[in-house]
């Protein structure tokens, strides 16, 4: 057995953190996330309140966690409605190739030239800023990646003598799609997808900042954020930690996802 | 100059490399043949110096009377390219491809030489000069696609040559060649061993290359020498019954696809395949697949037997001839 | 139906465009292959010599129909299949199947070869005795059926071209194309393979195109022979002939490098 990578290691310990404490939100909190107190404003760490509370009496503790599975929860799905969506536009760009492939490509080129926070931005001036709308921006830049990924991944399996042979054999190109070229380039787009969910919290992260995500009372670490920078000589604490939060979650998927390309790619490691 | 006794060389328990006995002088040119997992290029990495971490070497391997055996990997930087040089199989790959192909074979002789930059590009162009590559001013600033595959062999084998050696490994030089380049690199090859006095060994799995190639001639099978001596008295009149099974197995030019009747005619062949590492058999490799096996063979080793000068192989069949 | 021969190839021509070199001008043009043309009757095996670059693997591509020529046409069984709709080539595709030169990329890695042995009978929406009829083929090329449900990493490289070829023979086809399909073998196991083809020709009087660089295996398979360079046919006649008393220089030379003794 070949030693894993050290950045896929620390990547998994930081990614289970993560995600163990985004899903223990859903069944337990040390407070209501939502719960105000007033007279328990800006109250230091304590056996009550482990990283005190807020210029609202809020629980820090059990804002982070709530905060945790809301952004979890972002992700996912915009990486999930974004790579499938992304990943079938490959697969038929590569499997029709022709003016297809070309037309696919250039509208990836398109998304890519379009900022998301513009997008989003132009998502919340016509519908309105909420969450929602948040995902669907992530999504929406998602899909040129992954179509590129699949694309390029899904053109070399192409050129492989099995799908030649399934050719020979008369299956149709979805068929050959679905059975030759998915499961093999599965691993090129789990990496993309990890790699892709760090960017994603980053962004929700950053739209919530802006008060284009999550709306309140809604918890989000971005919201956390700019709401702790008016204070930041009062509570600097408030800020630093979703900041922290922000950090270990983003570096975790990214360090997860560029050890699970060391380990699927090790050419591709060295040549690093 | 280069001699090896009794080198194996083992993978934790699994011999990959049995008892190897060579002796090579100035001027030799030795083929090893066989088939994949023969041993023969894990023998041409022990003449480098380039056996894998995981290889444990036991025996002598001695280079200009220095045993090499366990030397450390400082002693073998001094030998290489200057004593020992190799050609691989994949010329593309061996080639780094963002740098002008002078610049690699340069570069050996600034640095083991020290000559001056000008000087060795004057010995680089005469290398090119000396195998075949036309145009050698021009072709010193091109970089490897933009040669053809027979070309890069050659800047190859002029990058081998660059420090003299005094031998030349070639691992499989010519197979991922097409056939008439292939038979041009064989034909330099020779040529340059007979004209350096160098020695050539040259592994290939092509008997009609190593035919071309060489004087002299090993067999290989799952890392043992089963049979050795002059080529052409070897491929014209194998011994061990695995020399005879591979010279049968390869298809002749010469013999029709049908007999008289209209019916194919079938290869002989050797039954079944090389076993793996960890499955060898404890007597002779060979056995099991051999057509000719005796009792002793699925149990007892048999030794080398020499028949005449210089040649002979490793069967049992040889030793029971002699006590009848 | 007899005078139709199983193969017929005429005047293929494919031309690849070459990458631009530059804005002004056009695209250069190379001619893979030009001209082709031979044919083939059932049980017999025409081997097809060349090199790299010599469009021998073009013409393989054009006789499976996975690309259209430019011009010329190939027929099977008297049909031509470059004038076919896409759905009647995938019904007819079952008649020709073809075995590939890499042992190693012709099997889908992460597929039991039990699967990809039977690929081509539910590419024709068979589903009845699909066990059996992949364990009579590994029987047929020597495995044995528990195989089955093993994967390719499993097999040595001589094994995995036999499951090659049973998946190439599971439908019954009358043409099989063999490009390079032992070259990347082991002497002593490209024998057998050889001996394997000789076999099932011999059983199921399969037609067969044999593409190699190897002049010493095309003698030992084929009946005919045509020797392509730069995509021209050079010469072409039965094997017998060509082998003895070479015309073209470019064939000497080959027959000069497959010899054992110079």
């Amino acid at each position: 057995m070949r030693r894993l990578p050290a950045n896929f290691l620390l990547g998994a310990v930081l990614v289970s953190l993560v995600v163990g404490v985004a899903a223990l939100s859903l069944i337990w909190t040390p407070h209501d996330p939502q719960t105000m107190s007033i007279s328990t404003k800006f109250a230091p760490p304590s056996a009550e309140h482990w990283l005190g509370t807020d210029q609202l009496g809020r629980d820090v503790v059990a804002q982070l966690m709530a905060a945790a599975r809301n952004s979890m929860t972002v992700a996912l799905v915009a990486v999930l409605l974004g790579g499938s969506i992304g990943v079938a536009l490959g697969l038929l760009a590569s499997a029709l190739g022709g003016w297809v492939e070309d037309g696919v490509m250039r509208l990836a080129d398109l998304g890519f030239a379009f900022p998301a926070l513009l997008f989003a931005i132009m998502l919340a001036a016509v519908f309105g800023p909420s969450l929602t709308n948040a995902v669907l921006a992530i999504s929406f830049i998602n899909i040129p990646i992954f179509a590129r990924v699949t694309r390029a991944s899904a053109n070399q399996i192409w050129t492989r003598d099995y799908v030649a042979a399934a050719r020979a054999a008369g299956r149709g190109r979805f068929a050959i799609s679905r059975d030759h070229i998915l499961p093999n380039i599965a691993a090129a787009i789990i990496v993309q997808a990890t790699i892709e969910f760090a960017v994603a919290i980053l962004a929700e992260a950053a739209l919530s900042y802006l008060g284009l995500g999550a709306q309140p009372p809604a918890s989000s670490w971005g919201r956390m954020l700019s709401e702790a920078q008016t204070l930041m000589y009062l509570a600097p604490q408030l800020a630093i930690y979703p900041g922290l939060c922000i950090v270990v979650a983003v570096l975790g998927f990214g360090l997860l996802g560029d050890g699970l390309r060391d380990i699927t790619d090790p050419r591709l490691a060295r040549a690093r | 100059m280069i001699e090896l006794s009794n080198l194996s060389v083992h993978f934790g328990h699994a011999a990959a490399l049995r008892d190897a006995n060579l002796v090579i002088e100035r001027g030799d040119r030795l083929g090893v043949v066989g088939e994949s997992g023969s041993g023969k290029t894990l023998l041409a990495l022990c003449l480098m110096g380039m056996a894998p971490d995981s290889a444990r070497l036991t025996g002598q391997l001695s280079i200009d009377g220095q045993d090499m055996a366990r030397a450390a990997e400082r002693d073998w930087q001094r030998l290489r390219s200057r004593w020992v040089a190799m050609v691989f199989q994949e010329p593309m790959a061996a080639l780094n491809p963002l740098r002008r192909v002078g610049d690699t074979v340069i570069e050996p002789m600034l640095l083991h030489d020290g000559l001056t930059r000008r000087a060795a590009r004057d010995r680089a162009l005469s290398l090119f000069e000396e195998v075949g590559i036309p145009d050698p001013d021009r072709r010193l600033r091109q970089f490897p696609h933009e040669m053809s595959g027979g070309q890069r062999q050659r800047v190859l084998i002029a990058l081998a040559l660059a420090c003299n050696p005094m031998l030349l490994i070639a691992d499989e030089p010519t197979t991922a060649l097409d056939a008439n380049v292939a038979l041009r690199i064989t034909d330099l090859l020779q040529r340059l061993a007979r004209e350096r006095e160098m020695a050539l060994v040259f592994i290939s799995h092509d008997l009609a290359a190593v035919a071309r190639a060489t004087e002299d001639i090993v067999v290989m099978y799952a890392g043992d020498m089963v049979e050795r001596g002059r080529t052409a008295a070897v491929l014209g009149a194998p011994v061990h019954p695995y020399t005879k099974g591979l010279l049968g197995a390869r298809p002749d030019v010469g013999v029709a696809g049908r007999n008289a009747d209209g019916k194919r005619r079938r290869l002989p062949t050797i039954p079944g395949s090389v076993p793996p590492l960890q499955g060898l058999p404890e007597g002779c490799r060979f056995a099991g697949r051999c057509p000719v096996e005796l009792p002793q063979c699925a149990t007892q080793r048999p030794a080398f037997t020499q028949t005449e000068v210089a040649r002979g192989a490793a069967c049992h069949l040889l030793t029971e001839a002699r006590h009848d | 139906m007899t005078d139709v021969p199983l193969l017929e190839v005429r005047n293929l021509t494919r031309h690849y465009k070459l990458p631009r070199q530059s804005l002004l001008r056009r695209a250069p043009v190379l001619t893979a292959l030009e001209g082709a043309a031979f044919s083939l009757r059932a049980g017999e095996t025409l081997g097809v010599v060349g090199e790299s670059g010599s469009g021998k693997s073009t013409l393989a591509r054009l006789i499976m129909a996975f690309e259209r020529p430019d011009a010329g046409e190939v027929l099977f069984q008297g049909r031509d299949l470059h004038g076919l709709t896409a759905e009647e080539l995938r019904k007819l595709r079952r008649g020709f199947q073809m075995v590939f030169q890499d042992p190693f990329g012709s099997l889908n890695p992460r597929r039991r070869i039990g699967w990809s042995i039977a690929e081509p009978l539910r590419a024709n929406g068979e589903t009845e005795n699909i066990t059996h009829r992949v364990a009579e083929a590994l029987e047929q090329v020597g495995l044995h059926p528990a195989d089955a449900g093993k994967y390719p990493h499993e097999f040595s490289g001589g094994q995995r071209q036999r499951i090659a070829i049973a998946r190439a023979i599971i439908t019954r086809p009358a043409l099989l194309v063999a490009d390079e399909a032992v070259s990347a073998l082991d002497v002593s196991v490209q024998a057998q393979i050889l001996n394997l083809l000789m076999d099932l020709q011999d059983d199921l009087g399969l037609g067969m195109v044999f593409i190699s660089h190897d002049l010493a295996v095309v003698a030992s398979i084929c009946d005919r022979v045509l020797v392509l360079q730069h995509g021209k046919t050079l010469e072409s006649g039965p094997a017998a002939d060509v082998l003895r008393a070479p015309k073209h220089p470019y064939t000497k030379t080959l027959l000069k490098a497959a010899g054992v003794r110079p």
